[in-house]
């Protein structure tokens, strides 16, 4: 029998979405995939499988019903959630038993949380990735009613957790220069950098505005500049001198001049910065900022090891004591002796 | 204050050679060039390559390859020759696209003839009769942008609805819309060519620097070729 999830209720912005779609830049088309990368891993890590597609849910969550017992991982944004009425470890993975439902409500911090399954989802890939593009007219938002095949899942570990990494409050954003910093001049980009930003109502998942407390920004003496490459993270400035911090579906060129590029170990936080939240930029140089990327990719490539047992809240045992005692299973590269924050 | 051609890097996930500061067609040119000697040299380090108005863009991971290395072989392949001059890419295809541009499907052929100092009937000839390039892609997937015929202002006023398929023009280009949307550009013609259809084998058919032309089609035809699959009856052939 076919394992499957069911989508009972779901938020405005709730997709698929996996790594993206690499290789069609020349087409028009860029990357797309997962707001959050780091949430991937961190979900991958948890369930100790490779990077596969997660539930993507912008804001709020949704309910979703498994039709047999199957593993599952929390990451991103921190939800209101309830299994059958028991709440659940954020950050961390959980055996849920054939016919429960999950609910995600309201993210409790950050923006984007995410949804993964032991085994992955059983879903045609369409251009190499089962991302939804919404921009490109790829993939659907999940909606009530639909049903997602999951894959084959070989393990049955659970009860694993991540420790929390910070990056759901804004905060500081590292950039470095991009191809159109000279068009601004160094003391257009001296006041960016000793501006405050307020992450803006208006975000999605091709750009997210940042409202100056202070000036807009504009390319000395007006100056346009011809449309050109966008990489993801690009600092875009506006008509009205206010920046957009421009995401993974947006367009593969355009014709607003760019002020910097934000790090790609730094979007995650971006993606995941609240309305409201208070946003500096940190400008570095190209040494630093490798130097930073090159240890970000190495923490990646550690999670697996960084999961630890998850240590139950006493007051949560009442309800979950009826399936989820099973996982007293400890990664073998874990420290038996370090508990997770409790 | 611009030195051409000019290297930079674009965060930390390419290389950018720019070849102007401004569209200019051999700039184009040069970055379609130079795009196709990149991909020749067959790096292992670079993931994909693109062009866009007057640039060649080479996605590489600067974490893991010092910009100064991709730079100076970039620098090195510059010196190679005058990309400017450069010789188009092989393997380049001339597409042949029905295209109507009679009555509701050139609602802006007048408009547009006008603003080209042309007769509706002169401008009507023009476009039957150019032979247009793939300037560049984006905007949208697959979306091509066309050398024009004429260098005509964008309307001041938005069009709020212009189908798919509509052929608008506007500053010396064309461009195909692959959705429908509100643009300041006039549309002068409709094909029921799709540039992108994520359904199709090949979602993207048209490649920078193919030649298009438009075989005039009636509105029965087009209504006809609507109704058939996503490429609108487009045929091509490859240039030698």
């Amino acid at each position: 029998m076919t394992r499957h999830l069911r989508v009972i209720e779901a938020g405005p912005a709730v997709t698929l979405q996996d790594l993206g779609r690499s290789g069609y830049i020349a087409q028009g088309l860029t990357r797309g995939g997962a707001m959050d990368r780091r949430a991937l891993y961190e979900g991958a890590a948890l369930l100790g499988q490779r990077v596969s597609a997660a539930i993507e849910m912008i804001g709020y969550g949704g309910a979703f019903e498994f039709s047999q017992a199957t593993r599952i991982a929390l990451t991103g944004a921190p939800m209101q959630v309830s299994l059958d009425g028991a709440t659940l470890s954020w950050n961390a993975s959980h055996a849920v038993p054939a016919g429960a439902t999950l609910a995600l409500g309201g993210v409790r911090a950050g923006a984007v949380g995410y949804l993964h399954i032991g085994g992955g989802f059983d879903v045609p890939t369409l251009m190499g990735s089962v991302s939804a593009h919404l921009a490109a007219g790829l993939g659907t938002i999940l909606t009530p009613g639909t049903t997602l095949p999951l894959g084959c899942d070989t393990d049955d570990k659970s009860g694993l957790l991540l420790p929390q990494h910070a990056r759901f409050a804004g905060g500081s954003i590292r950039i470095v220069r991009s191809h159109q910093t000279h068009v601004f001049g160094e003391s257009t980009l001296a006041r960016f950098l000793n501006t405050t930003f307020t992450r803006d109502a208006r975000a999605n998942r091709q750009g997210i505005r940042m409202t100056p407390d202070g000036d807009g920004f504009a390319a000395e003496g007006g100056l346009s500049v011809v449309s050109e490459i966008i990489a993801p993270g690009d600092i875009q400035i506006t008509g009205d001198g206010a920046p957009y911090v421009l995401m993974c579906e947006s367009q593969t060129t355009g014709g607003y001049p760019r002020l910097a590029t934000v790090i790609p170990s730094d979007l995650p936080k971006v993606a995941q910065a609240p309305l409201g939240a208070q946003i500096r930029f940190e400008l570095l140089d190209m040494d630093a900022a490798v130097d930073i990327e090159q240890r970000a990719n190495a923490q990646l490539q550690a999670l697996p090891a960084a999961c630890q047992p998850l240590v139950r809240n006493p007051l949560q045992m009442q309800d979950l004591l009826g399936y989820t005692l099973i996982s007293g299973v400890v990664d073998a590269h874990a420290n038996p002796f370090e508990r997770g924050p409790s | 204050m611009f030195e051409n051609p000019r290297i930079s890097s674009v965060g930390l996930s390419g290389v950018l050679v720019s070849f102007a500061a401004d569209m200019q067609e051999r700039a184009n040119l040069a970055a379609l060039a130079f795009r196709a000697a990149i991909d020749a040299q067959d790096w292992p380090d670079v993931i994909e390559t693109a062009s866009t108005l007057v640039s060649t863009f080479v996605a590489v991971d600067l974490t893991t390859t010092p910009y100064e290395n991709i730079r100076v072989r970039l620098q090195d392949l510059l010196t190679t020759q005058d990309w400017e001059d450069a010789p188009l890419p092989q393997g380049r295809k001339l597409w042949t696209l029905p295209m109507c541009f009679e009555g509701s499907h050139a609602p802006q052929l007048g408009e547009a003839a006008h603003a080209a100092g042309l007769s509706e009937r002169e401008a009507a000839r023009d476009l039957q009769n150019a032979r247009t390039r793939v300037i560049t892609i984006g905007y949208a997937p697959g979306q091509p942008y066309l050398d024009a015929v004429w260098n005509i202002p964008r309307q001041s006023e938005l069009t709020p609805h212009v189908p798919a398929g509509a052929l608008v023009i506007a500053i010396r280009q064309f461009v195909l819309f692959t959705a429908a949307m509100p643009t300041g550009w006039r549309q002068v013609g409709q094909t029921a060519f799709r540039p992108f259809d994520p359904d199709r084998a090949s979602p993207v058919v048209l490649a920078p620097g193919d030649e298009v032309r438009f075989a005039p089609i009636t509105a029965d035809e087009l209504s006809s070729l609507q109704d058939g699959d996503s490429l609108g009856g487009a045929a091509w052939e490859t240039l030698l």
